[in-house]
């Protein structure tokens, strides 16, 4: 099998989108000649024509607007907001007009479109260029939020929120762009609202989604090296969101970690580890702790180590769930040392 | 691809009139970059009507607001001319993007009356079916349905279709940056949309003079490359030629058109607004003396295409309108509780079905302690 990127499945999944569906027109900055600042929309003009991929004035707010015009008559616009912060000029569009149409017109007119958004940090971009912002959208009801962690989910989540009857923010981690994956195209797997276990473990249960999924396998592997057995679960859509799978997991294990590179307060974090205390409580033996990036605007360059959320934060939290012995404290610096096992 | 305009090119192409067009009272001076007609007596005559019923309809409004019928009414009052003829303005077809205030427009294009109170009434955000109408629900930000009208008037070319979207915009709207981003779009893609601009002088409580420097609303075309004329708003000879102007230009190919109509709201902002803390009456009764049914008036009685029975008859017709909307509003409106839950997404997410469920089970609790009482 080729070792497929998640920006070429992205690319796999627009081009097979267009060519199934006539109704399927990208657009956005640069996504034309350039093929995207990403390259995820690389080629697609001069394969389908500038009329099914074109570039569009520098302005998100029209972006956005003008595909809710074209979604009134009878297209399915992917449109594309080159970065995360990029989006904030459009944020009045798709709260208030992209999240709301079905509603306003009591379900007369849907908005079948896709905002991909190139998500979050870890390649070193300067400011504006790596906010997490999936609260927002993820607080806004009438927008599905789906956030890929690998190049099959990422090519089989984009074809589905494409054909979704409803608007779609589509958060493609921009670190993971790269990384490859053992795959033949096109691929299917699982739906919206359908969480996924990408490692099962025994004693604790890390919840992650997106850009944290390979951080939290990657704790998971060091866990294991300490005597615990993580169990990884990648959420993969933040709206709809699959209750079951986490609290079944939860259930299980008896203990959970919620990783998130977003800021923490008030982030989707808060609402899983909420969720998951209120229907595992009877199950849980350490109270459900979060990982994520620091409440801070996101930091320069040379500094996001600082703020992204590593292996070495997710093992110091993994390490407090023995909860016994820890401290009823949210964060001491001198509990680094994995505690051995679980007791 | 882009080619050299010459600045005389530009006036012609681009500048809109020096003053408003007017055909009512005093004529269009020459030398206007666009020649307007007169339109028929005929199409006049009914605008006219429609001048009366949309005006009777507009106190109506107000008046149930004053009984709590409505929670909040936007008059229009004033701006008659510019309501009826954006409504006159387009085929069953074409598409209107009204704003808060243009329920006249609405009610005018044939709308139910009852539907579109629906909004100010509260019982849901809109009330008429939008794609069946072509009409997009009445837009609460401003200048936001602009952008829509673009999207969708190029979407409608780009499918071979000759329909036209209208968007209705306020003066306070212009100084959004969605406005701007509208013009531009539709100029880029020559999208066949015509903005209208109702500058009623006041954005709630501030003048124009401070929404804008620019020498008229107009102007701000030129920039965008999108020809525009300013209009005078009360005149609805002069609002229909213009608008039949701009959207055949923009039906036959020739891009997005911008029309300022200078008018006046007679009335304050809405209801819950005291417009005499930031205007004075002496403006106000400046404008009444340009009220433009009057202005359709005069001009067809002194064609002798209007006599007192036509003003009694027509009259008599607004107010049956006008009783027929009062009486149906009389009713008590019906809010189906579970309805909230059903618009969010096509299909009901698991955790919007446990708060249905919620809902479910509040009602059945509330049922059984009514009977128990």
């Amino acid at each position: 099998m080729p070792a497929v990127s998640m920006a070429h499945a992205l690319n796999q999944a627009l081009r097979d989108a267009i060519g199934a569906d006539d109704g399927v027109v990208v657009f956005g900055e640069d996504v034309g000649e350039l093929g995207g600042v990403f390259r995820v929309t690389d080629g697609l003009a001069s394969s389908f024509g500038e009329d099914r991929c074109f570039d569009t004035p520098l302005a998100e707010a029209g972006i956005v607007g003008f595909a809710v015009g074209m979604a009134m008559a009878g297209y399915r616009p992917v449109v594309e907001m080159q970065f995360d912060a990029f989006s904030y000029p459009a944020l009045e569009q798709i709260v208030s007009h992209v999240a709301k149409t079905r509603n306003r017109t009591r379900g007369a007119v849907t908005l079948p479109m896709v905002i991909r958004i190139p998500f979050a940090g870890g390649i070193g971009g300067v400011e504006h260029h790596c906010d997490a912002s999936e609260a927002f959208f993820a607080h806004t009801p009438g927008l599905k939020v789906v956030t890929p962690s690998s190049a099959s989910d990422a090519y089989s989540l984009l074809r589905e929120a494409i054909d979704d009857p409803d608007p779609v923010v589509f958060l493609e981690p921009k670190k993971l762009y790269w990384t490859k994956e053992e795959l033949t195209l096109p691929a299917s797997t699982e739906g919206f609202g359908r969480a996924v276990v990408r490692r099962s473990g025994r004693d604790a249960t890390l919840l992650a989604y997106g850009p944290s999924v390979p951080v939290a396998m990657e704790s998971a592997a060091a866990a294991a090296s300490e005597g615990w057995d993580v169990e990884v679960v990648d959420l993969r859509t933040l709206v709809p969101l699959d209750d079951e799978t986490m609290t079944a997991s939860v259930r299980r294990t008896g203990r959970c970690v919620v990783l998130q590179e977003a800021q923490g307060f008030a982030g989707v974090g808060a609402e899983i580890a909420s969720r998951v205390q209120e229907r595992c409580f009877h199950s849980l033996h350490a109270p459900v702790l979060r990982v994520s990036g620091f409440d801070v605007p996101y930091p320069p360059p040379k500094a996001e180590h600082v703020h992204l959320p590593g292996v070495d934060r997710v093992l110091d939290a993994i390490a407090r769930l023995q909860w016994d012995d820890a401290p009823d404290t949210t964060w001491v610096p001198e509990q680094r040392e994995l505690a051995g096992g679980k007791a | 691809m882009s080619t050299q305009v010459s600045a005389a090119a530009v006036a012609d192409r681009l500048l809109p009139s020096a003053s408003p067009v007017r055909l009512l009272d005093d004529a269009t001076p020459a030398g206007y970059a666009r020649d307007y007609a007169m339109p028929s007596e005929q199409r006049l005559r009914s605008a006219y009507r429609a001048m009366v019923i949309g005006r009777r309809f507009d106190t109506q409004a107000t008046a149930l607001t004053k009984q709590g019928k409505l929670a909040v009414y936007p008059s229009s009052r004033g701006q008659e001319a510019c309501q009826i003829a954006a409504a006159a303005s387009l085929r069953d077809d074409d598409w209107l993007f009204p704003t808060y205030r243009d329920t006249m427009s609405l009610v005018s294009r044939g709308l139910d009356p009852i539907e579109v109170l629906t909004l100010l009434r509260g019982t849901w955000h809109c009330g008429y079916d939008s794609q069946a109408t072509k009409t997009a629900p009445q837009c609460t930000p401003l200048a936001t349905q602009s952008l829509h009208a673009v999207g969708l008037a190029h979407g409608q070319a780009r499918k071979g279709r000759d329909s036209v979207a209208l968007a209705m915009l306020g003066d306070g709207a212009t100084s959004e940056g969605d406005f701007h981003e509208a013009l531009n779009f539709a100029a880029v893609f020559r999208a066949p949309v015509v903005f209208l601009v109702q500058n009623n002088g006041w954005a709630i409580s501030v003048p124009l003079a401070k929404q804008s420097a620019a020498p008229t609303l107009a102007h701000k075309g030129v920039g965008y490359g999108v020809p525009a004329e300013q209009v005078d708003g009360n005149d609805v000879a002069a609002m229909t030629s213009v608008l039949d102007t701009a959207v055949e230009h923009a039906r036959s190919g020739g891009g997005p058109f911008l029309i300022e109509a200078h008018t006046y709201r007679l009335e304050a902002h809405t209801n819950a607004d005291d417009a005499t803390r930031y205007r004075e009456d002496t403006e106000v009764e400046q404008w009444r003396g340009r009220d433009p049914l009057e202005r359709a008036e005069r001009y067809l009685r002194a064609r002798g295409c209007l006599g007192d029975e036509d003003v009694r008859g027509f009259a008599e017709e607004a107010e049956e309108f006008a009783g027929s909307v009062r009486a149906r509003m009389q009713q008590e409106p019906e809010v189906a509780p579970l309805e909230i839950f059903e618009h969010v997404f096509g299909e009901l997410t698991p955790q919007l079905q446990e708060q249905r469920a919620q809902v479910v089970a509040e009602q059945a609790a509330e049922a059984m302690s009514e009977e128990d009482r």
